[in-house]
């Protein structure tokens, strides 16, 4: 390294620094000179508008991510005016016109959220500056859907929440740019409490297995409330990793705890292997203080089901949503998602279709994609029809409020689909709750200045 | 007023231009959206700095993902408690994850080789389920740790700077989001390189240099090797640190799978991908492997089904499928391959490719550096 003869002249080293200098505090504003141009993030200039679907198609929850894709897809035909229109027509009040979006055609971009946090928010980010997103949809983990919420709220996109259970996402972390139209775990306390008490009496010591993050925290705690309400102790409550493949080291403990009910509050993948190894440890079949050991899943799928097999039957839990229910829009539903696909959709599937038609329906109401109009528009929004009974989006929180399904494992099940009973449809004035209990701010309406 | 060597001096203003130029150039490539290029500045920190370890000392460690995270959550926290401001963030993550990078290099650094590896693997692990179930009430787990509108942010307050909405890190005020963001990072990454390159060209990179080819010798002939080699950690270590919160900075949330040996791993595929050693070939490994995970990921059948249009009917279908696992879900795949054929073929990284080119070109002036190729020092 002698090549050098001589240093550099301070004149030049002057210049050099002059022009980078320059050169970089210039630079940034050729890109950003055109960010006054739209008064709001991703306002769609052409004839199309585009909706970001943020997808878990790997990880625990992946299985929940490709039906929801599929209901997605399934959406975006029916509001395009392809196919058969789907759940359109009997969605009561509609501003729908099958036609796209205030005259524009409805295209997507997906991203792989991986059932985790940070990928999520990335991928979200990416369809939102690079994509044009003009609204974020999917996911089935809560902590997605907390973590993508905050960002949108920064970004002023609108969010609206695929899966995701915990109270958190329309309590304590809950954003004016968020929405849930999937029910929470505290309504899930509600609805599965009462008939847990009628079924297994009031004296039972509970416990917990519980996914280790947001969703799980506050399942947990409801759960808890809810039975310990009936007279129920709660021996313990372990936390276990999201995605966990082998449970086996939290169920030993279980059998010699003294408590004759497991709850498993895991969801997806977690629930198939947990409750598989915990019939494989034969749980089911042991007595525990006089009685029979019971299992209990308080968030129940279709997907779940089917995965557990017939290790599911007799047991129970809820469902935001389930294909049997006889009401048109249920049946208008699975009839096309069926024809499309050759399975009736999950309640994943039908939460991510009915969120794609209510914003749909929002900005048709609205008139315009200003997303502060279009909240305006869904916040307080009273509809029927999509399968849930009357539905109202709730203003304070953005939660919805309707029926939550009380289901139980099919004992003689007539098909691979016919895995869930319907035992309960609660009534949605028993499961609507003070929305101030959790705390959290929804935040401003008006968009920041960025993106 | 010898401060580099002309070469050195081409290749930081090269660099710089590069650089800060890449909103243009990448355009064609469908990557210049401001999130992806922050990216691309982070993790070329990352790659940097973790370059002044394996690169010139040859200590492999298997857990810098421990200081990129603690580094990110060290900036969240002061983004929290004291200032939505960026540099209060920066210098309290860089100083958190230089004191923690000091402990577990102080214990590791008493082995070397695999050893080493596995001692810094076992702390990065023991790191990430530490934050993923352990301190919950610090790192608040899976869920990710995130500005609220309550936080207390002391400093804030008592400079009477109140927020609107929902908070996110500032600089003096102006926002950080976007290409602003992206300024930001980029010059930090153009100061990271510049101290990357006064170190490895400075008598400590000397010394470090020859740590790695031979520490016996360099130990027989006097010099205590272990002050060196540490140093050489906790530099390292801060800037896993400032990479991470510099990703706190531009999106505010710290998430525990940061931590994880995934993510360690990953700064080592940058750095053997672009090529261990040199200054500039971690960086373009770093931009490598982050184009693959956020372009080739987001490629979906609709978008391959265009590409492949031109073929007739049914051969189409037969690339889409097979080409469709190759990206999306599969973009793991892709770069498995790529860096299986950059390990036979150029066992230097892609920094090798490039002087072998440049050596096509340089024939006739012989044993001349080429001044096209960013080489500023050989690998070895």
């Amino acid at each position: 390294m002698t090549l050098l003869k001589r240093g550099l002249s301070r004149r030049r080293v002057l210049q050099t620094g002059v022009a980078g200098i320059i050169g970089t505090g210039v630079a940034p504003l050729m890109f950003t000179k055109g960010a006054w141009a739209q008064e709001f993030c991703n306002n769609p200039s052409g004839d199309t508008v585009t909706f970001g679907l943020n997808l878990p198609l790997t990880g625990a929850y992946a299985e929940e991510g490709a039906d929801e894709q599929k209901a997605y897809e399934l959406a975006v035909q029916h509001l395009n005016g392809e196919g058969d229109g789907g759940l359109i027509s009997v969605l009561t009040p509609t501003a729908l016109k099958g036609n796209g979006i205030l005259g524009k055609k409805v295209a997507f971009v997906t991203s792989d959220s991986q059932t985790k946090a940070d990928v999520a928010r990335a991928g979200a980010t990416r369809m939102i500056e690079r994509d044009g997103a003009i609204m974020v949809t999917g996911g089935s983990s809560s902590a997605e859907a907390i973590a993508v919420q905050g960002l949108c709220q920064e970004m002023g996109v609108i969010f609206m929440a695929g899966l995701t259970h915990s109270n958190d996402t329309t309590g304590k972390d809950k954003r004016r740019y968020g929405f849930r139209h999937f029910f929470n775990a505290y309504q899930s306390g509600i609805g599965l409490g009462p008939v847990l008490g009628q079924e297994y009496g009031t004296d039972r010591r509970a416990y917990h297995l519980t996914a280790d993050y947001t969703w799980g925290w506050t399942q947990e705690e409801s759960m808890k409330a809810a039975t310990e309400a009936l007279g129920w102790q709660t021996v313990e409550a372990v936390r276990t990793p999201l995605g966990a493949a082998d449970f086996s080291q939290y169920l030993t403990p279980v059998l010699n705890s003294g408590a004759d009910v497991l709850i498993l509050n895991h969801y997806g993948n977690d629930m198939v292997n947990s409750l598989t190894q915990a019939v494989q440890f034969g749980m089911r079949d042991r007595q525990a203080n006089g009685k029979n050991f019971e299992i209990v899943v308080p968030l129940f799928s279709e997907l779940m089901a089917k995965g557990a097999g017939a290790n599911i039957k007799g047991i129970y839990g809820t469902s935001n949503w389930h294909w049997n229910l006889q009401d048109p829009g249920t049946i208008a539903f699975t009839k096309s998602f069926g024809a499309a696909y050759g399975a009736p959709p999950s309640q994943a599937a039908h939460t991510a279709y009915v969120q794609a038609l209510l914003y749909a329906d929002a900005c048709e109401r609205a008139g315009t994609f200003y997303p502060p109009e279009v909240i305006k528009a869904l916040e307080g929004h009273e509809f029927d029809g999509m399968g849930n009974g009357p539905t109202l989006y709730r203003a304070e929180d953005h939660q919805c409020i309707k029926n939550v399904l009380v289901v139980q494992g099919n004992d003689n099940p007539t098909s691979e689909y016919d895995v869930l009973n319907i035992v309960q449809e609660v009534p949605r004035d028993t499961v609507a709750y003070d929305p101030t209990i959790f705390g959290g701010d929804l935040g401003p309406a008006e968009p920041a200045p960025m993106c | 007023m010898r401060v580099m060597s002309r070469n050195d001096l081409l290749l930081f203003v090269g660099f710089t231009v590069v650089v800060l130029a890449m909103p243009i150039w990448l355009h064609p490539f469908g990557a210049a959206y401001p999130d992806l290029l922050q990216r691309f500045m982070i993790f070329g920190i990352f790659a940097v700095g973790f370059n002044i370890l394996f690169g010139l000392t040859g200590y492999l460690s298997f857990g810098h993902a421990a200081f990129f995270g603690v580094g990110s959550y060290a900036a969240v926290w002061s983004f929290k408690l004291l200032s939505l401001d960026a540099i209060p963030a920066l210098i309290f993550a860089v100083v958190v994850s230089g004191l923690f990078s000091l402990i577990i290099g102080y214990v590791s650094l008493r082995r070397s080789g695999i050893y080493f590896s596995i001692l810094t693997l076992a702390f990065a692990q023991m790191s990430y389920n530490l934050a993923y179930s352990v301190l919950t009430p610090i790192t608040n787990g899976e869920t990710g740790l995130q500005l609220t509108l309550g936080d207390p942010r002391s400093l804030d307050v008592a400079m009477g700077v109140s927020t609107v909405g929902q908070p996110v890190p500032t600089l003096l005020g102006q926002s950080l989001g976007g290409f602003a963001g992206f300024y930001f990072c980029a010059g930090f990454l153009i100061l990271a390189f510049f101290i990357a390159q006064r170190i490895t060209n400075s008598p400590f990179g000397m010394m470090l240099k020859g740590i790695k080819s031979n520490q016996t010798r360099m130990n027989y002939t006097g010099f205590n090797t272990k002050p060196y080699t540490l140093a050489a950690f906790v530099i390292s270590g801060m800037y896993a640190g400032l990479a991470g919160a510099l990703l706190a900075v531009t999106d505010p949330l710290a998430g525990a799978e940061r931590m994880q040996w995934t993510a360690s791993g990953e700064v080592v595929l940058m750095t053997i991908l672009g090529g261990a050693g040199t200054l500039v070939g971690p960086v373009i490994g770093a931009w490598l492997i982050k184009y693959f995970e956020n372009i080739f990921s987001a490629i979906n059948d609709n978008i391959l089904r265009g590409f492949w249009s031109f073929l007739p009917e049914g051969a189409d279908n037969v690339m889409v499928t097979i080409s469709s696992k190759f990206v999306g879900e599969g973009w793991f795949l892709t770069l498995g391959l790529l860096f299986v054929l950059v390990v036979v073929f150029l066992p230097g990284g892609i920094m090798e490719g490039v002087r072998r080119i440049a050596h096509l070109f340089d024939r006739k002036p012989k044993d001349k550096p080429g001044k096209a190729a960013p080489r500023p020092q050989p690998a070895e």
